[in-house]
């Protein structure tokens, strides 16, 4: 796989920067020989025609929600506007600098300011913060203002986090970077809060449960009431994880169920595009006593204009260089813009549909551990189709149907998990087609397996060696070592 | 509603399947209550015209801002991109994907990812690099958590000269981790105090070129430091002509990449930078791209060391961090790629060049002196003769963008601006700026 | 298979092989079959102490990570470097050349905790 290091030859460059219009310099002049570098960076020096081509092959090579069905569970991969797009690069925005005064970007504080009232409504929240760049990001921001909160109360002894056993692996993550220990609770048979295991985890030195609402299985809590209201009584607060509120955007708001505070994924549920791993944007809206914690700077209003408002004594202090990823969340709001309530609400109706159609076809074949309506996703089993198949294979063969495989192996509660969740960008006619190919593949499995094993034939490389990377890891380009 | 590609006759039958009557069976399971307390936005859908057109009016109320010459800088710059690099970075192969879980199809992002690994390694002088942070701040706080890590002590040490927005997200993170966060003043020659470096620490954060503008020299640093870790934060484009950290024996590198090819963008998306010695390879925060073979023995990437990472080793993990800035490194990698070696040196140059030519000019100007003697990059501190604020308003009303002076009044100067100078800045506009705060009374 | 009758075993499907007062240690065959490939040992340094059940190493493959617990209280004096360079010998063989480190005991009577072969075996059939 030809990388842009090995373009051996050094073409003519230049002609990018100019004129040169101030005395030319020599950085021997103007830096001591001990701080100046001596040998340049093994930058390759390419023409801007091969450079095209190079980075044309590889995007050839990957696989995009604009190319076709990317059913990744939890990722909400719905179609990304282009409008969006057009608007994040108007100059008027991405040009703007953060330190510029601020009488000279009313826009984007406008901007900013808005959408953290429209992010505050869909959660039934009273305040936002826009600064967290990422859903665990979010979840760190929300664990450090848990921890503030009980600092305040005179409370230090609560150093626990709760969770379940489906949660996501940036849920304890985020806890421990935080400073609190956590503890799992077993998921009950239904595949829920165990309302059991909840009364048996909480006391006093619970801080906080953290909830993904519906949980990672695509199933809603039902008694999502009665859990919130058996942790507060226990004095401890709800943190939502909101990557799935794709499943009841617009019916219903997590501050309604209980939730203080709540994350947004927007380049999720508000189809900012993925990038192959962000940038995303990560807004945490809280009740009202939790809003003097909120990072610094705040975007504030004050009659005339919008400013940014560094006075907030009991604040976290800051998550992020500025206000957050601005142009990601610009994307969010146009999109919002679009949608309305009426947009809202179709979101999730056509994604809950979608999901529930797809399992009611797909669970002839495969086994589906909790048979019932689910929201936005639902959990298949690759277990049992055949005799030395795993859901790995599965995976891989998918690759030669043309489709993006579903997550696999999460949640860690169902073994050989494969985790679906179509979103609502999807047709009819391309659920079905789904789930042919996955039903080819369940014959293949027991008829010639060979082809899962074998699998990917069809892209443009075979299976990669996991092993082989992991114990000999190569993670840079290996120069020749210049010989002395 | 156009995202949404679904026709009445397709949801009837869907429906049917399911065996539901209605879409709001589809909603049984979430409480009434729930749903009674529900209130809407308020928000009234919208064409995509009307759409465009509200942008547009809000893009226009920032547009002083946009004409201004700007003389900003705080780890941001005004940087020509290239326009290859957003036109690769806009195809939708690159920017419609996600985490590349499937490495089958996801070469692209892969070997990007990879390129822009060695790059930065390059760059930085180090072993290995991840494939990107959030941004320089969450990076320096990283590097601060790792460094603890290692060292097993709860102290961390940090120069004032470091950016200020870096050190209030490194003191957030490190209250929550429980962690003591020293700061070291600078010297009269704006770099940091050397003798003033508390020992028992698990590291050092410092800063080259620093806040102040000022090169450092690092020069027995970290034989000072012994076993506590340097951790460097670096500005990418002066290492074209600065020795790099990584030559003084840094541990960690870090910094903010947003020079690389990325606009301003109002402050986000930006660029976490982080690279560091092999030896703590399996304590490095973030994804990582690694080289192997497919089954027929084809040379491709995966995602490799994975057992750092939250998906994994969960309350364990080197850091919680999943989504990155991604398509931001792709962007950077493409930049550097258009530039080639040669051109980053001659952009540095550039840079270093109009610095120093209106550093020469303005500091002829009575009144006003340079802030500190050693060299400086494209960025310096200037003295002024009367309130930085009042000549930050007046210079905004001639068309001119500098920094607000107070951050310079927090680290004792009192009287000062902090000015960046790019290739985008023209002679013209440097005399012009020349005449104009030399005009000033 | 049948597990060496010389070693004892724990729940965690650790094994060691006790000489008087030196132990070494190791994870057992259905161990390193779980885990897959193995790609990464991290090894005490010598001179560690451990309690028993305390982590005294990890083992990873690609997609997991295993704390290894000490099965017996000690002070690591030795350990095998040669699973640097070759983790897969865990993989290949984890009984014998497979070993991870030598504990000098503190309770040598501990052992008693733990299991022979043959109730490992049966712990294992029941799994």
């Amino acid at each position: 796989m030809k990388t842009i290091f090995d373009h051996v030859r050094t073409n003519p460059t230049g002609g990018l920067f100019g004129p040169q219009d101030v005395p030319h310099v020599d950085a021997e002049r103007l830096i001591p020989a001990t701080l100046r570098r001596t040998s340049p960076p093994r930058i390759p020096n390419l023409s801007e025609p091969e450079l095209v081509r190079h980075y044309t092959r590889l995007a050839k090579m990957n696989y995009g929600v604009d190319d076709g069905f990317y059913p990744l569970g939890s990722c909400t991969m719905k179609y990304n506007p282009k409008i969006t797009e057009d608007m994040a690069r108007l100059p008027g925005f991405a040009a703007l600098h953060p330190l510029a005064d601020e009488t000279l970007v009313q826009g984007a504080l406008r901007l900013l300011h808005e959408m953290e009232r429209h992010l505050a409504q869909i959660a039934g929240l009273a305040a936002v913060t826009l600064q967290p760049v990422a859903g665990a990001h979010g979840e760190l921001t929300g664990m450090f203002l848990v921890k503030r909160h009980f600092q305040e109360q005179g409370e230090p002894g609560r150093t626990r986090i709760l969770l379940p056993d489906s949660a996501h692996g940036t849920n304890p993550a985020s806890a421990a970077l935080a400073g609190f220990s956590v503890t799992e609770l077993p998921s009950g048979e239904d595949g829920l809060v165990s309302l059991e295991a909840l009364d048996a985890a909480l006391d006093e030195t619970v801080a906080a449960i953290m909830l993904t609402v519906p949980n990672t299985l695509g199933l809603f809590e039902r008694r999502i009431l009665e859990v919130t209201q058996r942790v507060h009584s226990a004095g401890a607060l709800c943190y939502f994880d909101g990557a799935n509120l794709n499943s009841f955007l617009g019916r219903a708001r997590p501050g309604d169920m209980g939730a203080d505070l709540f994350h947004f994924n927007l380049h999720k549920t508000f189809s900012t595009p993925h990038g192959g791993g962000g940038p995303g944007a990560g807004p945490v809206a809280v009740t009202e006593r939790l809003a003097q914690f909120l990072p610094v700077p705040r975007i504030a209003h004050d009659g005339t204009a919008y400013h940014l408002d560094w006075n907030a004594p009991r604040s976290i202090g800051s998550v992020h260089s500025f206000c957050g990823n601005f142009l990601v969340i610009l994307k969010a709001y146009a999109y919002l813009l679009q949608l309305g309530d009426q947009g809202l609400a179709r979101v999730s109706e056509q994604a809950v549909l979608n999901a529930n159609y797809l399992q009611e076809r797909l669970k002839r074949t495969y086994r589906l551990p909790y048979d019932r309506l689910c929201k936005h996703e639902f959990v298949l089993s690759g277990a049992g189709v055949a005799e030395g198949v795993s859901t790995l294979d599965i995976a891989k063969r998918l690759i030669d149907y043309g489709f993006h495989p579903p997550t696999i192996y999460f949640p860690l509660i169902v073994k050989e998990a494969l985790m679906i969740e179509p979103t609502e960008s999807e047709t009819k006619e391309t659920l079905d087609a789904f789930t042919q190919a996955m039903e080819a593949i369940a014959r293949e499995a027991k008829g010639d397996p060979a082809l899962l094993h074998d699998a990917p034939q069809c892209a443009p490389v075979r299976r990669l060696d996991q092993t082989h990377a992991a114990r000999h890891p190569v993670l840079r380009y290996p120069f020749q070592e210049q010989t002395p | 509603m156009r995202y949404i590609p679904n026709i009445p006759d397709d949801r009837r039958a869907m429906l049917a399947e399911i065996g539901l009557d209605s879409v709001d069976r589809l909603f049984d399971d979430i409480p009434q209550a729930v749903k009674d307390r529900f209130r809407p936005t308020g928000l009234a859908p919208r064409s995509e015209m009307e759409v465009s057109q509200i942008l547009h009016e809000l893009a226009l109320l920032n547009r002083r801002e946009v004409e201004s010459v700007s003389f900003l800088g705080g780890g941001l710059y005004d940087h020509y991109i290239p326009s290859v690099v957003s036109h690769v970075a806009s195809r939708s192969e690159f920017y419609t994907a996600y985490t590349p879980y499937q490495p089958e199809i996801s070469q692209g992002t892969l070997t990007a990812m990879f390129e822009f690994q060695t790059l930065v390694c390059e760059l930085f002088g180090m072993d290995v690099a991840n494939a990107s942070l959030y941004d320089g701040a969450t990076a320096v706080a990283e590097a601060a958590l790792m460094a603890v890590r290692v060292a097993g002590t709860k102290r961390i040490a940090v120069a004032r000269s470091v950016f200020g927005h870096f050190r209030r997200v490194l003191r957030t993170y490190s209250w929550a981790a429980g962690i003591e966060v020293i700061e070291v003043p600078f010297a009269a020659s704006g770099r940091l105090d050397r003798s003033a470096i508390p020992t028992g620490i698990a590291g050092l954060v410092t800063q080259s070129p620093n806040a102040l503008g000022v090169i450092e020299d690092l020069d027995g640093l970290k034989a000072q430091l012994g076993d506590a870790l340097l951790v460097v934060a670096a500005h990418p484009l002066s290492l074209a002509v600065l020795a790099s950290p990584g030559e003084f024996g840094a541990d960690v590198v870090v910094g903010e990449g947003q020079p690389l090819g990325l606009p301003a963008s109002f402050g986000g998306p930006l660029l976490g930078l982080f690279a560091t010695r092999d030896r703590y390879l399996r304590q490095m925060p973030g994804r990582i791209a690694g080289r192997t073979v497919d089954a027929d023995g084809r040379e491709g990437y995966t995602m490799a060391v994975a057992t750092r990472e939250q998906h994994i080793r969960r309350e364990r993990a080197t850091s919680n961090i999943c989504t990155n800035s991604a398509l931001c490194a792709l962007t950077a990698t493409v930049y550097l790629a258009a530039l080639g070696s040669e051109g980053l040196r001659e952009l540095a140059l550039l840079n270093l060049g109009k610095a120093h030519y209106l550093a020469e000019k303005l500091a002829a100007l009575p009144g006003h002196a340079l802030a500190f003697d050693g060299p400086f990059f494209n960025e310096f501190v200037l003295r002024v003769p009367s309130d930085p604020r009042r000549i930050r308003t007046r210079l905004q009303d001639e068309g001119f963008l500098v920094e607000d002076p107070e951050p310079l009044v927090e680290l004792g100067l009192v009287r000062a601006l902090r000015l960046a100078v790019t290739e985008k800045r023209s002679k013209e506009e440097l005399d012009l700026f020349v005449r104009i705060l030399g005009g000033l009374r | 298979m049948a597990y060496p009758t010389r070693f004892r075993y724990t729940k965690e499907h650790e094994w060691v092989d006790v000489e008087g007062k030196r132990a070494r240690v190791g994870i057992t065959e259905h161990a390193q079959g779980e885990l897959g490939d193995v790609v990464f040992v991290e090894l005490p340094s010598v001179g560690k102490v451990a309690k028993k059940g305390e982590s005294l190493a990890t083992v990873e493959s690609v997609k997991a990570v295993s704390e290894v617990y000490a099965p017996m209280s000690g002070k690591v004096v030795e350990t095998n470097a040669s699973l640097d360079g070759s983790p897969e010998t865990i993989n290949k063989d984890p009984h014998n050349s497979g070993w991870l480190v030598v504990l000098e005991l503190s309770d040598p009577s501990e052992i008693k905790h733990l299991l022979d072969a043959a109730a490992y075996e049966r712990l294992l059939a029941e799994g």
